[in-house]
């Protein structure tokens, strides 16, 4: 039970990393971007490359993986993703659906179908046991990690500068712009820091959920609906909904594997009539 | 006064009219089967991809619903289809009628969770849709035979009078009559007032319901039909292709539908027949140069008809199709007094 529970909130936990970024470009932005996984992809395999080949120690790989995946972001977004902002939806579908297929292939191509492994350390390896339950070590660590990074990201967002700016410039371009808010250097600093969370996600969770070059597809679900009921109210949000999600994935698939992989769709689906706008909402704007 | 109403009914009518390049497009389409009578199976696939493409139309590009999961609706018609064929009701009618049931039942059902929320909603209702029913087939591997795909379907002919063939003369000949059909009720539907409602909830969905359209009655209603027609489409691949397999419920087949329709242009009914036939020659094409990566290059598609605008590509075909007929001097009436 313990075991089951702490399962599910480190696997909440890396989805919520993952999807953080998403939050603001797609559920605050209202620009719908599918290629999300195509960063975290970039992570996982940036790792297991460092580990694997140049033999570099896992926890420098995971800042690696970050600024990896953070300058992939920053350069996609000032050639390609920036002039779609205020596009039509259906071309923001069309066109990172395309870039997602262009890096399954490419990927699959240059470095092999193959799952990719990455070596963990022998500390990280163990079990412990706590509270009367078994528990992995590495998603205790994935547990700690990722919730210090939550603090961190709820700080910058509220408390900075930066996060001000941020959630001015997602009420209100225009206004925010005039006020001397440089919205396009904000909005693409705050997309490359999602790619980099993304990426840190994909190599924290290669280990756990499996990196293979159809991860963005498998798991664009699971960024979506993360995304859609974490609701329009900020970090937060997506954070209940990745655990709440995390959870009820790790519990289905244990308790009724069955149906297991039908419980999150249930869930989506009741969140969906209880709460048409997510889980949490902010009043009145947009 | 009198005269704006005027122009306004005669805006409407000339857009429903039947024009001669129509007639031309289809005496050609079944002229093919004597000009290359060897292609015939490729021919029945493009026109059933054509149907399903033309399915996506009436929800994207009348309604303005955006589906990541349409493929659901495909692989229920192919699934219901091939359980008939199965278990001895293999007569291709009733398939057809079987598939277009089924696919129209579960999006009926499942249409009132589109109503609510964002597009971003109704990516991820669709999406999971699909994902669920994949799911669904891969489980329950008694019933659908599971990855190995439907074993032993047991296709009657046509009528009781037309047995496929090996050569797809009767596949070709059949699907493109079905899809002929359903083309002929389509554009019925688009140019009938509820068509135009629809188009009117698609542009503005407040001031749609402040003229005393249902817009909720309208999304289900045109949800519920184009997800018949993709019943239809995947019945209609069961047949001729005597086998389904999970292949038919894949998000790839989601993802390859929009692109197809979207090449030849969302909004006309015949974009996704031409985009079927656009597409297929790519395929042929692109998968003589690199058979394993041709996803690769369905992605570059993708990106670049967004980057240079696909509504430049379509009236670039449109006013191709235009220029040949002015040039025949077969222009009909109203276009010359356009132009």
């Amino acid at each position: 039970m313990v075991t089951i529970l702490f399962d599910g909130i480190a696997y909440g936990m890396l989805l919520f990393v993952l999807a953080c970024g998403l939050t603001v470009t797609m559920g605050l932005m209202n620009f719908i971007n599918l290629s999300h996984g195509a960063f975290a992809l970039a992570g996982g395999y940036a790792t297991a490359a460092l580990t694997q080949k140049a033999g570099l120690p896992f926890l420098l790989c995971l800042p690696l993986a970050f600024i990896f995946s953070a300058a992939l972001g920053m350069i996609a977004e000032a050639v390609l993703y920036r002039r779609l902002y205020h596009r039509s939806h259906l071309d923001q579908v069309l066109f990172t659906i395309g870039i997602v297929f262009m890096t399954v292939a490419a990927v699959d191509y240059m470095i092999g179908s193959q799952q990719q492994s990455i070596s963990l350390p022998a500390w990280l390896r163990g079990r412990v046991d706590l509270l009367g339950g078994s528990i992995g070590v590495y998603r205790l660590f994935i547990i700690i990690l990722c919730g210090v990074l939550a603090l961190a990201i709820q700080a910058l967002l509220s408390h900075t500068r930066f996060g001000s700016q941020l959630r001015a410039a997602v009420d209100d371009p225009r206004v925010a712009r005039g006020l001397g808010i440089p919205v396009n250097k904000v909005f693409a600093i705050t997309f490359a820091l999602g790619c980099g969370l993304a990426g840190l996600g994909g190599a924290l969770g290669a280990d756990l959920l499996g990196m293979d070059p159809t991860f963005p597809i498998k798991f664009m679900i699971y960024f979506l609906i993360v995304v859609t009921v974490g609701g329009t109210s900020g970090i937060m949000g997506t954070f209940f909904a990745a655990l709440l999600l995390g959870i009820a994935d790790v519990a289905g698939k244990y308790y009724v594997p069955q149906i297991g992989a039908f419980v999150i769709y249930a869930l989506m689906v009741a969140v969906l009539i209880l709460r048409p706008q997510g889980l949490f909402t902010r009043g009145g704007g947009r | 006064m009198n005269a704006s109403i005027e122009t306004a009914i005669s805006a409407m009518t000339r857009s429903a009219r039947w024009s001669h390049w129509e007639s031309l497009f289809w005496v050609l389409s079944l002229a093919v089967l004597w000009l290359f009578p060897t292609k015939a199976l490729l021919f029945s696939q493009i026109a059933i991809m054509g149907l399903f493409a033309l399915s996506l139309d009436l929800i994207l590009g009348y309604a303005g619903i955006v589906s990541l999961g349409h493929a659901a609706f495909f692989g229920l018609g192919a699934y219901s289809a091939g359980l008939l064929a199965k278990h001895g009701l293999g007569d291709p009618l009733l398939g057809l009628l079987g598939g277009a049931v089924a696919a129209a039942l579960i999006s009926f059902i499942t249409s009132f969770l589109l109503l609510r929320g964002s597009d971003l909603t109704r990516l991820m209702v669709t999406l999971g849709i699909a994902l669920m029913l994949f799911e669904a087939a891969n489980r329950f591997a008694s019933i659908t035979g599971g990855a190995d795909g439907l074993q032993g379907m047991m296709v009657k002919p046509v009528l009781g009078l037309f047995a496929f063939d090996l050569f797809g003369r009767t596949a070709y000949l059949y699907s493109l009559v079905v899809l002929f059909l359903l083309l002929l009720l389509a554009r019925r539907i688009v140019h009938s007032p509820f068509g135009l409602s629809l188009r009117a909830v698609k542009a503005n969905r407040l001031r749609a319901g402040a003229i005393g359209i249902s817009p909720a009655t309208r999304l289900i209603a045109i949800y519920t039909v184009s997800a018949a027609y993709a019943g239809v489409a995947g019945a209609l691949s069961a047949q001729t292709t005597q086998l389904v397999s999970l292949d038919v419920l894949d998000f790839h087949r989601s993802a390859d539908v929009m692109l197809v329709l979207v090449i030849g242009g969302v909004g006309w009914l015949y974009g996704g027949i031409i985009g079927a036939i656009i597409f297929s020659l790519m395929q042929d094409w692109l998968a003589g140069i690199t058979p394993q990566y041709w996803e690769f290059w369905i992605g570059l598609v993708l990106v670049s008809l967004v980057l240079v605008g696909h509504g430049r590509l379509q009236s670039f075909l449109k006013s191709g199709i235009g220029l040949v007929f002015n040039r025949l001097g077969l222009a009909s009436a109203d276009q010359r007094s356009v132009s």
